[in-house]
């Protein structure tokens, strides 16, 4: 009797405590328990996500979860932000759109990261799904306005377009004219990343004013300071603003008028743009500065003590952004300013101004970062970039935050050893992860040995994603990683003499990972055969734009290699200058 | 720390990987390293060291070793030279890639050059030359052992999104440091400007800053894009010595099929070869590998 009303209980009422399960760790969970909870959880199933686009196809997705409301797919491998994955590479969302569009009519959001968007993938969109709502495009290509102008002439219920750091072809700036006048909607709109004739002006200012629920709204940088006021006094419900150019003469008036609209924004906790900024201009922000949690400066270019005058303004701030200027200001004593006033801070990123500078400006240090990492105990993630560090630093910044989850470190000159004592980085970046045992995120620099990694394979058991460029001595180093780190999803390595024996004798660790990357290494074109061979369940992708890898000895180590888990086999639309060690496609490539 | 258990789908055995307790002692527990084939950098000493410690310092002299990511993506017949000797201790990893072919004259040899080179980019480095002169011999880490490293860029190094780069570099930081040298500085990171060819299913972006002369960017245009051209083999010779400086630019590919154009800061299209190189790159916005039949039709021919 008992038995029987444990098995009777009705999909509706499991569908139903399912609905309430939105993290996809849990679902899966949940889809393992038995072959009817499987049945139940993927018709109710309401968001993919899918971190490499070629892990899967389409078809696949689509035959297991019917009812999909919400997909989000990446494509180029994270290098591909630093000009490491040659054009062509392939990350094309437009076979998926095409499948989407008659297997998901109600497909309302799609949130696609580094991935190549054509018009004609737009224009699809906009045509096929009837009930469209957001759309993401973060650090896309491949399109112009054209498409964008399409999106807006159909889509009647869009809420979100954010086009953030992608790059498109300007064709006009009259899309934004394409939103009807009907359309009411937006909540979020991201425009930060158009150039100057992109944009009509008339057109964004009708649309701000007809959509009273916009709450995010990131201009792109031809917008002038004057201008920021209209906007802002038609949209003062903005919770996130970013501005375009925050440059002009100082003129009185403007300046009045600026303030005025900013104070009257009284949700407003987030700001960001500040190209080419006159510092005259930053106190119109002060009324709003006490309740920013989250202010972005990274395109700031000034230099000035009221750069800090505004940041000790805003004592809630929990995310700063930081441009660090490296000439004429002592820019740890800036962050040491910033640590005695932003309590709260969670997340510091610290830019390079100069990045290729060749003399180094020593005012800013790895001081800065110890004195944030003093006086803000939550930091949580830093992305730090400096010209020297030490290991001493480094272990007082990992005493200090043994709550960081994702620490960056770029020391601008490779292999740069500790400054005090000229030895490797090993035992400071040890401690950091010794200390900091939820580490999720490491990227590495400066001088290391294979210790650092023997640090790193012992520590790192929450590690999911390693970055390391110009370390380690041997394959020893590149073992221990794969051996050690229980969590790691992706793992991305450039100019490291690590070859094929710890990545053969790994192999299967490969498996439970999303992808590898291996840039000017030593992994040898008889190693990738044998692995692509091997293990059919990954794709092992070389890439190489000179001359193909068989036209060479199988010792020869390979320029640039991928390889990725994936249930699809390998992908059709590799361009010439990638290769499938796949053994069937091989024959057909 | 124990050693975890790897499954060996490949039949490497165990043992060659030394147990992690002698991992602290470098000669004697890494048994790989001996017969391990170093990297080394692009531009450092043949890494055929006995002593670890000074390898360390050593290899610090590297570095940036010139464009060398993106003259991968250029390269169609070029070598990767190191200095220190090709073929020597680096033989096996990065020795000249096409086996016996070197770049003859242009190889820089010796310890101080800290550049590789390849075919065709000899004249590239005269931005490499400058910086090298500006470091001269200061090392920007007070160890007088090291060599001056070149400041010539690493691709996708320090690693800065291209969102980023470009963002900057259109815009020059703004300072008043008073030498006016700040927007040279900030401006000199890279150039990048997409190429699209009539026909080909892809854009792809070269960096302007990298090249020298017409002659080097068509020459690069031309690898770049041949595999786009199939079954149109022949040679691919560019036109005559540095005709390419004149204004008639044709013959860019495979015969007279296409010519090169680009669009300048105004949103003109013109025809790539008609001004001076440095003119060129500060107003070239895109370039276009267009069919003559076209240039024609647009009166540009």
């Amino acid at each position: 009797m008992q038995k029987e009303m444990a098995y009777s209980f009705p999909d509706e009422v499991l569908k139903h405590v399912f609905s309430f399960i939105q993290s996809d760790k849990d679902r899966n969970a949940v889809s393992l328990v038995c072959k009817s909870w499987y049945e139940i959880e993927r018709w109710c199933r309401r968001k993919v996500f899918i971190g490499n686009c070629y892990a899967v196809s389409p078809r696949m997705v689509i035959r297991r979860f019917p009812e999909v409301r919400s997909i989000e797919l990446k494509g180029k491998p994270h290098f591909a932000d630093f000009n490491l994955v040659p054009d062509g590479w392939g990350g094309y969302v437009l076979q998926w759109i095409a499948e989407m569009a008659g297997a998901y009519p109600w497909l309302g959001e799609i949130r696609l990261k580094r991935m190549v968007v054509t018009d004609e993938s737009l224009e699809l969109i906009a045509k096929s799904f009837k009930n469209f709502k957001v759309l993401v495009l973060f650090s896309c290509e491949g399109f112009s306005t054209d498409g964008l102008a399409a999106i807006a002439a159909s889509c009647k219920n869009l809420r979100e377009l954010d086009l953030r750091e992608s790059e498109v072809d300007d064709l006009s700036g009259h899309w934004l004219a394409q939103f009807p006048e009907t359309c009411t909607s937006l909540v979020s709109l991201n425009i930060s990343c158009l150039g100057s004739d992109e944009v009509s002006f008339s057109a964004l200012e009708r649309l701000v004013d007809r959509c009273p629920n916009l709450r995010s709204l990131q201009l792109n940088r031809a917008v002038t300071l004057d201008k920021i006021a209209n906007i802002l006094r038609r949209a003062p419900q903005l919770v996130d603003f970013g501005t375009g150019n925050y440059a002009a003469e100082l003129q009185p008036d403007v300046f009045s008028n600026l303030a005025g609209a900013f104070s009257s924004c009284k949700e407003l906790k987030s700001l960001s743009g500040f190209w080419d900024v006159v510092p005259a201009y930053l106190p119109a922000l002060y009324s709003i500065c006490p309740r920013l949690t989250s202010l972005n400066l990274s395109y700031a270019t000034i230099q000035s003590p009221d750069l800090i005058k505004l940041v000790s303004h805003c004592p809630r701030l929990q995310r700063l952004l930081f441009l660090i200027q490296v000439l004429d200001y002592v820019e740890d004593s800036g962050l040491e300013e910033l640590a005695s006033s932003c309590k709260d801070l969670q997340e510091l990123r610290v830019f390079p101004s100069d990045p290729f500078g060749v003399e180094p400006n020593v005012s800013l240090t790895e001081q800065g970062l110890v004195a944030v990492s003093l006086g803000c105990p939550k930091l949580q993630s830093v992305l730090y970039f400096c010209r020297r560090m030490s290991n001493a630093a480094l272990v007082t910044i990992a005493q200090n935050c043994p709550n960081l989850t994702r620490f960056r470190l770029c020391i601008i000159e490779p292999k740069t050893p500790d400054y005090l004592t000229l030895e490797p980085l090993d035992a400071g970046f040890g401690a950091i992860v010794e200390h900091c045992k939820d580490l999720r995120r490491l990227s590495l620099s400066g001088l290391l040995t294979d210790h650092v990694f023997e640090y790193i394979g012992t520590y790192g058991k929450k590690l999911e994603m390693l970055s390391v460029a110009f370390a380690g001595d041997s394959d020893l180093g590149l073992h221990h990683v794969l051996s050690g780190c229980e969590s790691l999803r992706k793992l991305e390595i450039r100019d490291c003499p690590f070859g094929d024996k710890a990545l053969l004798a790994n192999a299967a660790k490969l498996e439970t990972m999303r992808s590898l990357w291996m840039s000017s290494c030593a992994v040898s074109f008889g190693a990738c055969k044998l692995l692509g061979q091997k293990m059919p369940k990954l794709n092992v992708e070389v890439i190489d734009e000179t001359e193909p890898p068989d036209s060479r000895p199988e010792s020869y180590p390979v320029d640039k290699l991928y390889i990725y888990r994936s249930v699809a086999g390998p992908r059709f639309d590799m361009p010439p200058f990638v290769w499938s060690m796949d053994e069937a496609v091989k024959i057909l490539h | 720390m124990s050693k975890p258990i790897e499954h060996d789908y490949i039949g490497l055995s165990e043992q060659q990987l030394p147990s992690m307790e002698k991992s602290s002692d470098k000669k004697d527990g890494l048994h790989l390293k001996d017969t391990e084939l170093r990297l080394g950098l692009p531009g450092s000493e043949s890494p055929e060291r006995e002593d670890h410690d000074q390898n360390v310092l050593s290899l610090k002299s590297f570095v940036s070793g010139a464009k060398r990511g993106f003259s991968d993506a250029l390269d169609g017949g070029g070598n990767w030279v190191f200095s220190g000797g090709s073929g020597g201790g680096t033989e096996g990893l990065f020795s000249p890639r096409r086996g016996g072919k070197n770049n003859g004259g242009k190889d820089l040899s010796g310890s101080d050059s800290g550049s590789v080179l390849k075919d065709g980019a000899a004249q590239k480095p005269s931005v490499v030359q400058e910086k090298k002169l500006q470091v001269a011999a200061t090392s920007s880490h007070g160890n007088g052992n090291i060599a001056p490293a070149s400041k010539a860029q690493v691709v996708g190094w320090p690693p800065i999104r291209s969102f980023r780069k470009n963002t900057m570099a259109a815009h020059p930081p703004k300072n008043d440091d008073g030498d006016g040298n700040a927007e040279a500085k900030l401006g000199s990171g890279c150039l990048y400007v997409k190429v699209s060819m009539d026909g080909a299913p892809y854009l792809r972006k070269v960096d302007l800053k990298i090249y020298g002369s017409y002659k080097e960017l068509s020459s690069a245009l031309e690898k770049m894009f041949s595999c786009f051209t199939i079954g149109q083999c022949g040679s691919h010779g560019v036109s005559s010595g540095d005709g390419l400086t004149e204004s008639r630019l044709v013959d860019l590919l495979h015969g007279s099929e296409y010519v090169l154009t680009y669009e300048d800061k105004d949103g003109d299209w013109m025809l790539v070869g008609d001004v001076p190189w440095e003119m060129f790159t500060d107003s070239c916005k895109r370039l276009r590998i267009m069919k003559s039949t076209e240039a024609i039709g647009l009166g540009m021919l």
